[in-house]
């Protein structure tokens, strides 16, 4: 299925194939073709300018009211909101939750997908088997995942707390989920148990665009595996994995689902998430006007990190290309 | 293999069993205490039942209410990925075969759309929907559902359509075709691997949705299957077997689509990442 799409990357925006007789045409037959052109994306226009972009403009004005989310905003309360948000020691701790997070899946769960898909890229027997296995959590429901660990790391009686008796290292268990020091580690161990098959599978596609005669080139020229994987396939695989690292930070910004389900962002705060925190003010308290300008912090972090990480990384996978945005085909 | 392949590759199949147990433990795990009592669940957490136990499973699938969940989000996922693909099917046609003003403006703001997190737009959707009346209305999930489904959708059709050269266009319109004609009559008979691989995504993404069918459903009757599994495990929390036994049952239906659809999720999410 990848290599279907492979030209596309290497042709700018406009080197599509144009219709037939679409250069010149007469007035009349041009005004057409642009009814028709426009015509056709009506339906998509309608449903994303509604449901996507009009709730998200619409969260940015409430951000500036004080407004219980009944009728509409009408207490203006200028950038209040955004200066209460600042000094919240919960939405600071989401902040900096998140860029550990972040962190925690860059430094260990990317390269132990990427260690894995290395190891399922050669002929192993049984490989098959293991990719299957490796991914298959990434179809299941972030709540069914989650209340399945819920119950493996029951403080106590669930299987993780039996087994590590069961080897005589009880107390490296006990608190899981319910601790404040061990919460967001367990949490990390159950996201890159959910996640890390995902960035595998899409490491082994790029892998296997790696043409073998370069690698078979290397061992020619006397490079041993280390070399092999540092010079030739790592180079080679940076695109794919440029990608993988932007999927993963922007999954960290909106991290909500296993959270809310496990721990519902505790104890006591320690797990919580920015999406966790909007939820609360939103839904629970009806402080809709908070909620609003946590979602457009929320965006503008996701916003700028996109922007940035496509012009100063992503960009050199799109030379060539005219519009700045392709990148964000992910 | 040689006997020296063999003695190196054995780390290697260490490594590889010890991650597969790692993944397969919990699965396993919940798969066998869904056939002990609650009881026996204490005594023997580990080993295999003794007695087994198949009331759990039989319970919860001679119950009326697991149906309705299975029901439920069969009904969301199929009416998301019809609306979907076929509203990004148009949009992606015109990307990709038409050149108009604004064309790249347009196809920018759907990319955008990957980036946003679908909690910033989610307090006022479920404004919205509520003034809408939507609210306990399965499109209430649906058309969000699609709307957020769009970038990605276009962008992979619009990628595939893209492919198909453009003489076919020229002998369908020699032939008479109108520029629908050729959409209808060449273009998505054509498009039928890449319109596969977008409807596994929409499916699955629809079916493990949990925070949309949250906000919108108030009431168990329109409640998907993530939405039973957390009521189920607060409702029945002390009867641990029970919730295992429900869990399992859960996962059976995404865990099937998966082994049959394989080729077109794995196809989708990469083809989907791995171009630029």
């Amino acid at each position: 299925m990848t290599s279907t799409f492979l030209p596309d990357r290497r042709s700018g925006p406009d080197a599509g194939p144009v219709p037939p007789a679409a250069a010149r045409r007469p007035p009349r037959r041009r005004t057409l073709h642009w009814l028709t052109a426009v015509g056709l994306q009506l339906p998509a226009l309608v449903l994303f300018g509604v449901l996507v972009l009009l709730p998200i403009l619409f969260a940015l004005y409430a951000s500036f009211f004080r407004w219980g989310g009944f009728g509409m905003p009408s207490n203006y309360t200028g950038t209040d909101n955004f200066s209460r948000l600042l000094q919240d020691p919960v939405f600071l701790g989401d902040l900096w939750r998140c860029l550990l997070l972040v962190v925690l899946s860059l430094v260990l769960q990317l390269p132990f997908a990427l260690a894995m898909a290395v190891l399922l890229n050669q002929k192993v027997r049984g490989r098959a088997v293991y990719r299957m296995l490796f991914f298959a959590p990434y179809v299941l429901s972030e709540a069914i995942t989650g209340v399945l660990f819920s119950m493996v790391f029951a403080p106590g009686e669930g299987l993780a707390d039996h087994l590590l008796g069961g080897i005589g290292l009880d107390g490296l268990g006990g608190e899981w989920f319910s601790g404040t020091s061990t919460v967001l580690a367990t949490l990390f161990l159950v996201m890159t148990w959910k996640y890390f098959g995902f960035h595998m599978m899409l490491y082994l596609a790029g892998l296997q665009t790696i043409p073998a005669e370069l690698t078979e080139a290397a061992i020619v020229d006397g490079a041993g595996p280390w070399q092999r994987f540092r010079h030739v396939t790592l180079p080679l695989l940076a695109p794919t994995l440029r990608i993988s690292v932007f999927l993963s930070v922007i999954g960290s910004i909106q991290l909500f689902d296993l959270v809310w389900v496990v721990t519902a962002g505790g104890p006591d705060h320690h797990s919580e998430t920015m999406a966790v925190t909007l939820f609360q003010y939103g839904f629970k308290r009806y402080q809709v006007g908070y909620a609003s300008a946590i979602s457009v912090v929320m965006f503008a972090i996701s916003l700028v990190f996109a922007l940035t990480y496509q012009r100063f990384v992503l960009r050199r996978d799109l030379e060539g290309a005219t519009t700045t945005m392709r990148g964000a085909g992910a | 293999m040689s006997t020296r392949g063999k003695g190196r590759t054995l780390p290697l199949h260490v490594v590889l069993v010890a991650v597969g147990a790692a993944m397969a433990v919990p699965l396993l795990y919940a798969l066998l205490s869904g056939f002990k009592s609650t009881d026996q669940l204490s005594r023997n957490p580990v080993g295999l039942p003794h007695p087994w136990v198949f009331s759990n499973y039989t319970d919860i699938l001679a119950s009326g209410s697991f149906w309705r969940l299975v029901g439920n989000s069969t009904l969301i996922a199929v009416g998301t990925t019809v609306i979907v693909v076929a509203v990004s099917a148009l949009a992606a046609f015109s990307f990709a075969r038409f050149a108009f003003r604004g064309r790249e403006v347009l196809f920018t703001l759907f990319t955008m759309g990957l980036m946003f997190p679908f909690a910033v737009a989610a307090l006022p959707l479920f404004l919205l929907l509520r003034s809408m009346g939507l609210l306990d209305n399965p499109l209430g999930v649906i058309l969000p559902q699609a709307a957020f489904g769009l970038p990605m959708t276009i962008i992979i059709l619009r990628g595939f359509f893209r492919q198909i050269p453009g003489e076919l266009e020229e002998a369908a319109t020699l032939d008479g075709c109108g520029p629908l004609g050729f959409f209808w009559r060449v273009l998505l008979p054509m498009a039928r691997p890449a319109l596969g691989t977008v409807s596994v995504l929409a499916v699955v993404t629809s079916w493990n949705n949990f925070f949309l069918p949250l906000l919108v459903f108030t009431d168990s009757t329109w409640w998907t299957i993530p939405i039973g599994v957390q009521q189920f495990q607060g409702q029945y929390s002390t009867e641990y077997a029970r919730v295992f036994a429900y869990l399992v049952l859960a996962m059976v239906p995404a865990l099937a689509f998966y082994s049959v659809a394989e080729r077109q999720l794995v196809g989708g999410l990469t083809a989907g990442a791995t171009k630029g």
